[in-house]
């Protein structure tokens, strides 16, 4: 890698930095501008409750301190990577969201792979069958896929995999009280990530389909695939070492944006399959106001936005070598 | 004279005793909704930290469906003639799942230090109470300062929950580690608890009733989905649904599941109570003949057969009709339109729009307040619907900011300690969405509610009782809507599951699986 390359890298870290501090203040006002407070959500929840009870939750949490003293202990406490205990666990927000990360990374990470690849691949037999009748198929079928919620095809899959043909457990991510270790487990564990993983991954392997046919179809009317194939190279050369490689740059902006979400984009996945990820830690803190939790994980998220959008336009150059990078 | 009371003739017998012998060994899958923030029972009274936590941690006494209160850690008590001086023996040869012996410091540590401090409303009754004192190791004298007639019923896991002094005492309660790994007399252990996915609870081998628990674990199943509960039912991986872990219109098809048993049992000492708050300050809830219209406007037998699939009784009264000192001669408010619009006009109701809160607990509660909303304009009730989430809903009832809202709240066996709450006027404060948040007050009602509390003998409490609960129906200070049942769904070869008045929220110690 060049100097300039890694210049450009550094600044976009530093510039990134700022970004998640101006993020982390805006979210440190935005969950307080919704109703109730997690005091009275955990007094709520108690069944019974007085103005003392309350007055301990809110001492106990820092909530009785003046907002702006509120906000600096916060970002004093983020830069120095420490992002608090959580109101109802009474933990460390840091220690429940690692927890948390690798239950959602296998699970995001699964679906995002899976769909990356078949999305590409069915993409690319659409374009190349262009107008026959496995790019019709590619096409409708991405097109249902696209179009159907993601709860209800989820209910669906458990309701056919797990109830009625029993192969497939429907919820949690192994098998709980069976103590499998090494290979059991992980057959095991693989077993329970099947129905997640497709019913996320089928969204964006439809648009990844879509997007890529889209592409290729473009980029075969180009002049310079017309030279290519004058000059008499193989279908399969010109398909995947020009027409393919030009059109990858929509569907790589894409899967930036995919992996973007990796961190909190399965809240409904995790929900109906009862996957103990970071999604429905989020959700839950949110309707909790665990102000604390929340703005951890969105922290969290947020970095992960910022890092996969400089990772994204690095393999922008690797994919497009005419593109530079540069401040 | 002093009279002595005695649950069962052997302190170890269980409430119901079972006609098969038990097996022993096996695995219980139970489903826990939402997932608790924590299994310490006496700092956190969330309905899901009650179910978990009462398998570990256990009170004096256990209660059984008509309420009447059984041996557990203590075996026996007994009050004065004047009812003031209440002396608790204690069972001998307990421990504490670390091994230490259970004694009468940790039941004067329990209620009389931590509980006062963290539990608000044992607090309440506590004002009650002049002493607690442990006369010996396993005695302990408990001195009112009059009679106090609920007393008797305090004594349940829920509310007054007996914890360990040696681990307590001393340190910062809500901070202290023993809260992650929590330390009971229980017939389970805490085992594990990967947060998201299960709680784990595990045979107590040194449990102090021989032979008991049946059971070798307890697994409680993290699913937050209500569909994905009832799949996960369905694929036979869930053994038990507790009530009101399924939407409402799933229980008809999954009780009709082969092997599915359904039991509304293990209710009674809660009883829950479900009304609309009328917010009596402002606007047309204020006047009490609109009051009495929403009464007479609503069809409630409708609401119950449709939405609640029949389970449950239409509530007549502020008073539940499991919990003491219910009176069955109340005048009824039946579905009548008709009245409704005639006391509409009579006030000179002028299409004035009233807001609805529904509870935002789930399916039901939303459809119930579609309902509530047209049956109001049908006598031509303005009424509109405003949603929010569990934190908005809390800070409006709270805040007094509705017209309309509803609700459901726990009687514990006694009016003096789940129903004079939301009535008397010394609990209306902002804050809480439990108090009396409807904003009533009537000095003749609080001044009755203060003399039943402390009236003696029963006979004299019914007498205030009735008149109390004549005058609210007449006054209509909230809609009563239903008494609930939440309808337990589970694997027949589960045995035993329920033998108490507090149902789930009590052990799994005398269940037991057929294989």
């Amino acid at each position: 890698m060049s100097i300039q390359t890694l210049m450009y890298i550094g600044g976009r870290l530093i510039k990134g930095a700022i970004v998640l501090l101006v993020i982390a203040v805006f979210n440190f006002f935005l969950i307080r501008a919704a109703p109730g407070d997690p005091a009275k959500v955990m007094a709520g929840e108690a069944g019974a409750t007085d103005e003392l009870f309350l007055q301990q939750l809110r001492e106990q949490f820092g909530l009785d301190q003046p907002l702006y003293y509120q906000l600096w202990v916060y970002i004093s406490n983020l830069v120095q990577f420490d992002m608090g205990i959580t109101y109802r666990q009474q933990m460390p927000v840091f220690d429940l969201i690692m927890d948390r990360m690798p239950a959602t990374l296998l699970l995001t990470g699964a679906a995002f792979l899976l769909s990356l690849l078949i999305g590409v691949l069915a993409g690319v037999v659409a374009a190349q069958k262009h107008k026959q009748w496995a790019d019709s198929f590619i096409t409708v079928a991405a097109l249902i896929f696209y179009a159907t919620p993601l709860f209800w095809l989820a209910m669906m899959a458990a309701l056919f995999f797990s109830v009625y043909l029993n192969w497939l457990p429907s919820f949690g991510m192994e098998t709980v009280g069976a103590n499998l270790t090494g290979f059991d487990r992980f057959i095991d564990i693989m077993t329970h990530l099947i129905l997640p993983a497709a019913t996320l991954g089928l969204f964006f392997t439809a648009v990844y389909a879509r997007m890529t046919r889209a592409s290729m179809i473009e980029t075969t009317r180009m002049d310079f695939v017309k030279t290519a194939i004058a000059k008499g190279m193989t279908p399969n050369r010109v398909t995947y070492r020009h027409v393919l490689r030009n059109a990858l740059l929509p569907v790589v902006t894409l899967a930036g944006l995919q992996a973007g979400q990796l961190i909190g984009g399965a809240v409904l996945t995790e929900t109906v399959f009862a996957w103990p990820g970071i999604g429905r830690l989020m959700f839950e803190a949110l309707f909790q106001r665990d102000y604390n939790l929340l703005l951890g994980v969105f922290f969290i998220s947020s970095a992960m936005v910022v890092l996969f959008n400089l990772i994204t336009d690095v393999i922008y150059c690797v994919v497009d070598p005419r593109i530079e990078l540069s401040k | 004279m002093k009279k002595i009371f005695m649950g069962a003739l052997v302190a170890c017998v269980p409430l119901i005793t079972p006609i098969y012998a038990a097996e022993e060994g096996g695995t219980i899958n139970v489903v826990v909704q939402p997932e608790p923030p924590s299994l310490m029972i006496g700092m956190y009274s969330n309905a899901t930290t009650q179910q978990v936590g009462g398998n570990i941690f256990e009170g004096l006494m256990r209660y059984d469906q008509d309420l009447n209160p059984h041996p557990l850690l203590a075996t026996s008590w007994e009050s004065s003639d004047d009812g003031k001086t209440w002396t608790f023996h204690l069972k001998e040869g307990v421990t504490w799942h670390d091994g230490q012996p259970f004694t009468s410091a940790d039941v004067v540590f329990s209620i009389d230090k931590l509980l006062r401090e963290t539990n608000a409303r044992l607090r309440t009754s506590l004002a009650h109470v002049e002493s607690i004192e442990a006369t010996d190791d396993y005695t302990v004298v408990f001195q009112l300062k009059e009679s106090f007639g609920p007393f008797i019923r305090l004594f349940e896991v829920g509310t007054t929950p007996m914890l360990p002094k040696h681990i307590y005492e001393g340190t910062d309660y809500k901070t202290n580690p023993a809260n992650h790994h929590p330390i009971g007399t229980g017939p389970f252990k805490f085992a594990e608890w990967q947060k998201g996915s299960y709680i784990h609870l595990e045979k107590n081998e040194n449990y102090h009733v021989q032979g008991l628990p049946h059971l070798d674990d307890v697994y409680w199943h993290v699913i937050p989905d209500a569909a994905s509960r009832a799949v996960a039912f369905e694929t036979g991986k869930i053994d038990v649904l507790p009530g009101g872990s399924v939407e409402n219109f799933d229980v008809p098809r999954l009780t009709e599941l082969d092997n599915t048993c359904v039991t509304t049992d293990g209710w009674e000492f809660f009883s829950p109570h479900a009304w609309l708050w009328l917010n009596n300050r402002q606007g047309p809830t204020a006047d009490v003949r609109f009051r009495q219209a929403v009464m007479y406007a609503m069809d409630r037998e409708f609401a119950k057969d449709v939405l609640w699939n029949g389970y449950g009784k239409v509530a007549n009264s502020p008073v539940g009709s499991k919990t003491k000192f219910y009176d069955a001669d109340l005048p009824a408010y039946e579905y009548n339109p008709d009245k409704a619009k005639q006391l509409l006009k009579a006030m000179g109701y002028n299409g004035e729009p009233v807001r609805i809160l529904p509870m935002p607990y789930g399916e039901t509660w939303q459809r119930w307040t579609e309902v509530i909303k047209q049956n109001l304009e049908e006598v031509g009730i303005n009424a509109k619907i405003e949603s929010t989430d569990v934190a908005g809903w809390n800070q409006k009832v709270s805040d007094w900011d509705y017209d309309i809202s509803f609700t459901y709240l726990y009687q514990y066996g006694d009016p003096a300690l789940g129903v004079a709450r939301n009535y008397i006027s010394s609990n209306i404060a902002k804050g809480s969405p439990w108090n009396n948040a409807e904003g009533y007050s009537n000095a003749e009602i609080d001044q009755w509610f203060d003399a039943a509390a402390t009236a003696f003998p029963d006979e004299k409490r019914q007498e205030l009782y009735s008149k109390i609960q004549n005058k609210l129906v007449e006054d209509v200070p909230v809609a009563w809507l239903m008494e609930l049942e939440f309808p337990t769904i589970y694997n027949c070869k589960v045995q035993n599951l329920i033998d108490s008045g507090i149902g789930i929220n009590d052990a799994f110690g005398t269940a037991w699986i057929k294989q």
